[in-house]
């Protein structure tokens, strides 16, 4: 049985909750209207913004998770 | 929740021996129209008939007009009309093989249905922490959801009975979800799904008599996406299909752009006893198949089975996903 795929599959859906977490406690509820005085439609279009980094973040780790566990399979 | 029992067995039967009984007519009738392409896994040169679409839409279209006929609800006709998109999208493809962005730009258009009728909701729900409403965001999320569980679908499509049975396993997961989240007329419409792939699963299992094609994966894709929007299971749906997440997403961060699938090196080659082994080909992808025999060589029933667990595995999670729905942190 092939552990660290399974180990990569869990870790995914961990990444999944905790993302989930962070877009309703954090993004969702932020407004930089109040801040910044700005369009509703900019407010959302900088939300998304950061949703867009954090999912790059989320690959970025990922890929690297990927290489390590190839690495790993080809040497064992 | 009687009043379903009746409505849900007519359509089940029908899904399941409408495919299973016209998949034979259709492997006949494309072997004598010599709709053949090699099984490039077998030692002895086997031709295998593609596309076998046309039995697994007729299995959607009839099981699912069944089902409206009892619930004339909107999410149902949906389904119906945006699989049959799909196979139309992969009917083109199967025939004629198109760009690598063919298929995602016109699975994008198989989308216009839930929106022009309104089947959705723009809330997007998550486990543990609440939901989100999204309302101008979540019109782009539909529109990137069905080609991605279509792209995502196919591109698991690599050996003998994995995409069928795969869809089999995500269909029966996600069903149990929605039942879970009481969302019954949508959960029975999942299992017309699960039972017309596991009906083809028996005719495209190790060793295949007929190949799925575009046209066939393309269906299940775009019917277990346009279940999740309709659902409003978007996140369980996701969490179900991981492993074939998983392979797309290797594929991708390997290839670094969207290709058609056919267009990359081969990221497995065989050994003299014909199992499959990583290639050394240092340019071919990174998939599923290709982790999965990087430690040592497998055969393609020996890679299905492990395809099967992992399935089984992310189902479990989808279904304690949907469990934590219930659940909210304070």
């Amino acid at each position: 049985m092939n552990v660290s795929i399974f180990a990569f599959i869990f870790s995914m859906w961990v990444l999944i909750l905790l993302g989930g977490g962070v877009l309703v406690l954090f993004i969702g509820p932020t407004s930089f209207e109040v801040i910044y005085d700005i369009e509703p439609l900019l407010n959302s279009g900088l939300k998304v913004l950061i949703a867009l980094v954090l999912i790059f973040i989320w690959v970025f780790l990922l890929t690297k998770i990927k290489n390590w566990i190839f690495k790993k399979q080809i040497k064992s | 929740m009687e009043q379903l029992i009746i409505p849900a067995i007519i359509a089940i039967v029908i899904a399941f021996f409408s495919v299973y009984s016209l998949t034979p007519i259709v492997i006949r009738f494309l072997e004598k129209r010599h709709a053949t392409v090699t099984d490039v896994n077998k030692k002895e040169k086997t031709m295998v008939p593609r596309p076998g679409g046309l039995s697994i839409i007729v299995g959607v279209i009839l099981s699912l007009a069944v089902l409206y006929s009892f619930f004339p609800i909107s999410e149902i006709l949906v389904i119906g009309i945006t699989s049959f998109l799909a196979f139309l999208v992969g009917i083109i493809d199967d025939r004629k093989t198109m760009g690598g962005w063919f298929k995602p730009l016109a699975l994008a258009f198989c989308a216009a249905p839930i929106i022009l009728l309104g089947a959705y909701d723009s809330t997007l729900d998550f486990p543990l922490f609440g939901s989100v409403n999204i309302p101008i965001l979540y019109l782009g999320l539909i529109i990137f959801m069905i080609p991605v569980t279509g792209n995502t679908f196919n591109s698991i499509d690599v050996l003998n009975g994995i995409v069928s049975g795969f869809t089999t396993i995500a269909g029966f997961a996600l069903s149990i979800s929605l039942f879970i989240l009481q969302n019954y007329e949508i959960a029975i419409a999942c299992l017309l799904l699960s039972f017309i792939s596991l009906a083809f699963f028996k005719y495209h299992k190790f060793p295949s008599k007929i190949f799925p094609g575009d046209s066939g994966a393309l269906v299940f894709g775009a019917m277990y996406g346009t279940i999740a929007i309709v659902g409003q299971v978007e996140v369980i749906a996701a969490v179900i299909i991981l492993p074939a997440v998983i392979n797309s997403f290797l594929f991708l961060s390997s290839v670094k752009k969207i290709v058609e699938h056919r267009q990359i090196k081969n990221p497995i080659s065989h050994t003299l006893d014909w199992k499959l082994k990583s290639t050394i080909e240092k340019h071919a992808p990174i998939t599923l198949v290709r982790l999965l025999v990087a430690r040592k060589p497998l055969s393609e029933k020996q890679i299905s089975i492990e395809i099967f667990k992992l399935a089984i595995f992310s189902g479990i999670l989808g279904i304690i996903t949907a469990f934590l729905m219930g659940v909210e942190l304070s």
